[in-house]
This record gives C-alpha cells, sequence and structure tokens, in this order.
C-alpha cells in the first residue's frame, strides 16, 4: 500500500500523572497528501493541539508513528515549521532577523549570505511585511506579527506547515486579512499545511479537508469532512454557497450535536 | 444639560462673520508648542526632579548643624567644611605614601572591585546557566548556594587572609564571594523561567546547544542576568570598604579607618559621602548598561 505524504498510524499519545497514565490521544490514524490543506477541529481541551505538537516533534509518541515523506517524526527538524498561535517571535531579534535566524540555520552551506539575504527578504515579500523589517516585534501589530511567525515558517522550506491556531489571537477584521493571505500563498507555493483551529467558519473556508476530533481524554478523529469547494475561494461569494454552508453545517453539528460540551 | 446649550451659543456666534474675507479665516495657528514652551517644560520637569531633594538636603544639613553645635562628638557641617576644606576641594593631591586625595583612594577601591566583581559576574553567570539548565546541578548546588548565600562578607575575610596570606589577593576574593550570589542566583532563575514559546522555536530549527546558548538562552535571560549584578555591584561595595577598614594600605576604607584612628572625623564625613555617591553611580551604571544591552529582551 502506497503510504501517504504525512501519515499519522494508530497514534497513542500518553502523560504520566498522578494516577496512572493520562490517556490524551487514542487510535489516531490519518493520511494527508502532498500539497493538502487540512484543518483539524474540536472542542477546547480535546487534544488537537497535542496532535499537531507530536507531528511537529515537540511531544513524544506513546504508540503508533508519525511518517513524513517516508521518515518516521521522532524529533523536531527543519522539515516541519510550526506558526505558534502566540506568534513567539524572539522579542530581542528585528522582524528580519527573526527571518534571518530560521534561514541561517536551514540553509547554511547551502546559499551564501546573500542569497539567504534574498530569500529572507522574498518570504517577507510573501506576508506583505517588507516595509517594517527593521522593527522589533514589540513595534508591530499582532496580525503583523502572526505575519512574520508565517514568513518565518515558510522560510525554511518545510515539508509541512503546522499552524497551531495560528488567527486565534486576532480580531475577526485582521484574522479575515490573515486568512486571505494564508490562501493566497498556499495557491502559489502548494504546501501540505496541517492547521488547528476552533473557528468553524475557518476550517470551511481554507480547508481541502475537515478532521474533526472527539472530546477527550482518549480523544480520536470522530469524522473527516472533505470541502470540495473550487479554488480559488472568495468569502464574499461563499457566504450565500450552498456547498459551504453544508459543510459549515456538518462541521457545527459534530460540534454541537453529537459531541457537545457543557460550557 | 450644559451641551445643548453650549451649541446654541457657538450657533449664534457663527453666523454674523460672513463678511470676513476668507485669507483671514484659513490662517492657522503654528502647530505644536513653541521652543520656548518646550524649553519651559523641560525645565520644569528638571527642577521637579532636582528641588525636592536639593531642600530636602539643605533641611537636613540646617537640622545637622543645629544639633551638633559645638560639641566634642560630631562635627557640624560649618566644622567639616572648616577642617577638611583642602580633602574637599582638591581630591588629587599626592604627597607620597598613603597621604593622597581621595580620587586616589576611591580609584583603588574600585579597581579592586571592578576586578573581583568582574570574576564574579564570569563565574556567577556559567555557574547560574549550568544550575538554571541542569537539574542534578541545581539539586546538588542550589541548597550549598542558599546557605553560602547568607555567609556575611566580612565573615569570610580571616579565611581568604589564612589562605592567601596577601590583603590585596584576600580583598579581591572578599568582593568576588561577596558578589556572587545574587548573579548565580538571578541567572539560574532566568534560564529557568525561558518562555516555552523560544525554547520551541529553539527546538524545531533544531539549534545546535552553543546556538541555543547564544541565541536563545542568552539574551532571553539578559535582565534578569543585569538584575543579579546590580545587585552584586552593590554587595562588593559594601564589601570592599568594610574589608579594606582591615586590610590597611590604599583605598577609601583603608582611609575611613586611618582618619578615625587620628581623630580627623571631618574627613571621614567628606570620604562617606564619597562612598555614597561613587556606590549610587556604580548601582545606576549596571542598571544603564542593562537597559541598553537587553534593549529589546522585556516581553513583547
Amino acid at each position: 500500500m502506497p503510504k501517504a505524504f504525512l501519515s499519522i498510524e494508530a497514534l497513542g499519545v500518553s502523560f504520566p500523572g498522578r494516577t496512572g497514565a493520562n490517556e490524551v490521544l487514542a487510535d489516531v490514524n490519518l493520511q494527508i497528501d502532498e500539497g493538502e490543506f487540512v484543518s483539524i477541529i474540536g472542542h477546547s481541551g480535546c487534544g488537537k493541539s497535542t496532535l499537531l505538537n507530536v507531528v511537529a516533534g515537540l511531544v513524544p509518541i506513546t504508540t503508533g508513528a508519525v511518517i513524513l515523506d517516508h521518515s518516521a517524526v521522532e524529533a523536531p527538524g527543519p522539515d516541519r515549521a510550526v506558526v505558534f498561535q502566540n506568534h513567539s517571535l524572539l522579542p530581542w531579534l528585528s522582524v528580519y532577523e527573526n527571518v534571518r535566524l530560521a534561514v541561517d540555520k536551514v540553509f547554511r552551506g547551502k546559499k551564501n549570505g546573500r542569497e539567504r539575504h534574498d530569500w529572507a527578504m522574498e518570504n517577507l515579500a510573501l506576508v506583505q511585511m517588507t516595509h517594517a523589517v527593521d522593527k522589533r516585534p514589540s513595534e508591530i501589530s499582532g496580525g503583523m506579527k502572526q505575519r512574520v511567525g508565517i514568513a518565518r515558517a515558510l522560510a525554511i522550506q518545510p515539508k509541512v506547515l503546522l499552524l497551531d491556531e495560528p488567527f486565534g489571537a486576532l480580531d475577526a477584521l485582521t484574522r479575515a486579512h490573515l486568512q486571505d493571505s494564508v490562501m493566497e500563498i498556499h495557491a502559489k507555493l502548494k504546501n501540505t499545511v496541517l492547521m488547528i483551529t476552533h473557528d468553524v467558519d475557518e476550517a470551511a473556508l481554507l480547508s481541502d479537508r475537515i478532521v474533526m476530533m472527539t472530546n477527550g481524554p482518549a480523544a480520536t478523529i470522530g469524522e473527516v469532512l472533505s470541502v470540495g469547494l473550487a479554488r480559488p475561494r472568495r468569502r464574499l461569494e461563499l457566504a450565500t454557497d450552498l456547498d459551504y454552508l453544508r459543510a459549515r453545517k456538518s462541521v457545527l453539528e459534530f460540534l454541537y450535536a453529537r459531541h457537545a460540551v457543557a460550557a | 444639560m450644559s451641551l445643548p446649550a453650549q451649541k446654541f451659543e457657538i450657533a449664534g456666534e457663527v453666523e454674523p462673520p460672513t463678511n470676513l474675507a476668507p485669507a483671514t479665516i484659513s490662517r492657522l495657528p503654528t502647530p505644536g508648542p513653541s521652543r520656548a514652551v518646550r524649553a519651559l517644560t523641560a525645565a520644569k520637569a528638571v527642577a521637579a526632579a532636582v528641588l525636592p531633594p536639593a531642600l530636602m538636603l539643605l533641611i537636613l544639613l540646617g537640622v545637622w548643624q543645629f544639633l551638633a553645635g559645638d560639641g566634642a562628638g560630631l562635627p557640624a557641617p560649618s566644622m567639616i567644611w572648616l577642617e577638611s576644606k583642602d580633602l574637599i576641594l582638591d581630591p588629587f593631591f599626592d604627597n607620597g605614601g598613603v597621604d593622597k586625595g581621595l580620587f586616589w583612594h576611591v580609584s583603588t577601591s574600585l579597581s579592586r572591585v571592578g576586578v573581583g566583581f568582574g570574576l564574579a559576574a564570569v563565574v556567577g553567570i556559567g555557574l547560574g546557566v549550568l544550575v538554571g539548565a541542569n537539574v542534578w546541578a541545581h539539586r546538588g548546588l542550589d541548597p550549598l548556594f542558599q546557605v553560602l548565600r547568607t555567609v556575611p562578607p566580612l565573615a569570610w575575610l580571616p579565611i581568604s587572609l589564612a589562605a592567601f596570606r596577601e590583603a590585596q589577593p584576600s580583598a579581591l576574593f572578599v568582593i568576588f564571594i561577596t558578589s556572587i550570589w545574587p548573579i548565580i542566583i538571578n541567572t539560574a532563575v532566568g534560564v529557568r523561567n525561558i518562555p516555552t514559546d523560544y525554547v520551541n522555536v529553539s527546538r524545531t530549527l533544531s539549534l545546535s546547544p552553543l546556538e541555543h546558548f547564544w541565541k536563545i538562552l542568552l539574551p532571553a535571560t539578559t535582565p534578569y542576568i543585569f538584575t543579579g549584578l546590580r545587585i552584586g555591584v552593590g554587595m562588593s561595595w559594601l564589601a570592599i570598604v568594610a574589608s579594606e577598614m582591615l586590610l590597611g594600605g590604599v583605598g577609601v576604607g583603608f582611609f575611613i579607618w586611618d582618619q578615625y584612628n587620628s581623630s580627623r572625623i571631618s574627613d571621614i564625613v567628606v570620604a562617606l559621602v564619597w562612598v555614597g555617591l561613587v556606590g549610587f553611580a556604580l548601582d545606576r551604571g549596571v542598571a544603564l548598561l542593562g537597559r541598553l544591552v537587553s534593549r529589546g529582551s522585556a516581553l513583547s
């Protein structure tokens, strides 16, 4: 059987707790093709961030395996890039230096200084941040920080881009701008993307497939929905698109009818 | 309630001057306050910072003058001025031996602090990183540090004299051992408090331990390190004066002790003012350096 580009197989994750092992994820199976945009949605605490961190290599696997492009994921590495919810830019470096740090680490010996500079600038241009290259993270807005975070992730040319609720901390207007940017970039670069979100509209707008997770403990994949909407997608047209509304409705049903949690 | 009434008034006023030339209306006031006004506000700010302590100082000197009278105990400020005028006005004289101006005594003390504190900074930051980053180093060393740091500076002096058999290295050791603890402890706390985000960035980029140290750990810890350095430099200045009193030779501590032995209390007061001002300058100097070095390190 030919393996998918990114394959999560019978994955289980437990953390040692006071009363024995604390099972967070159990028997998670997911195959993602190259260039696919997959969202993972679920209630808070269902372990979706843990799943992403396992793929990133930040959380150790208890059982099962994660296989990316024919090699098992065991530790963090530059073939996977993470955009964290709280941007996690280094505050003592400028916007440019934050991206350049990643570029220098990954492309040292492969590109010379001039090429690395151009590559860092190219990625900053991709997220429209060339106007603020010398600013420090504390001097730019939350949306801009997230753009730089995306530029830093793209700059290392990862096999898979991992987005951990990248727009969760932003206001609705900024979020919409960034979602459009991410769609444009995905259309241009054809990255493989795995995104965590708790926003149903965001998932339906951006994804090829939406993975819905059951509630923890021992959370697993409840349902996978293919979003067959043609690209490029425009949020205004989708607002009345029946396929979009149907996708949205089935995710909402999953989250609030079948797997509702007490608030 | 008053708002509608105001509106009426304005509406009433606006109507009459329809016959005015447009040129007079389009004239704009000069944007922003003028240079003179800005200079005045700056002067006010300086005065607000300088005047209260200056006034307080004058009051205290007045009270002191009144209380001291012309008794034999503590000399009054006027007495100090009369007796120690030379010492106050010329800190740079050098009559050979230990008969030198205060500048030379203070600079000797400062150079000792520089060496002792410099060594403490290097060793302290190194040990702090070790204790902060390694669980076993923490478990093994932290209890020792917590006990040793409470030993008063002067308690180290006999032991260091016994070990080094000379005044100069003993003084340096006392400075070193006094100022190293806050540096170690603050650095260790800083290392343990590096935000997980920064560590995750380092891990996802697979930075080597050396790269992690220079690019993540050290910049993230800088504010903590400088807190430790600032406390440390203050403590080393405390220790140097005391240890020089006992060790003799040159230095501001020795000067104070020497003047006490020759009953020149006025000179001691002058020396104390020097000690206070230099200590203040050291503290502010390290704080300023910390701000310059960690310009962006504050969490954003």
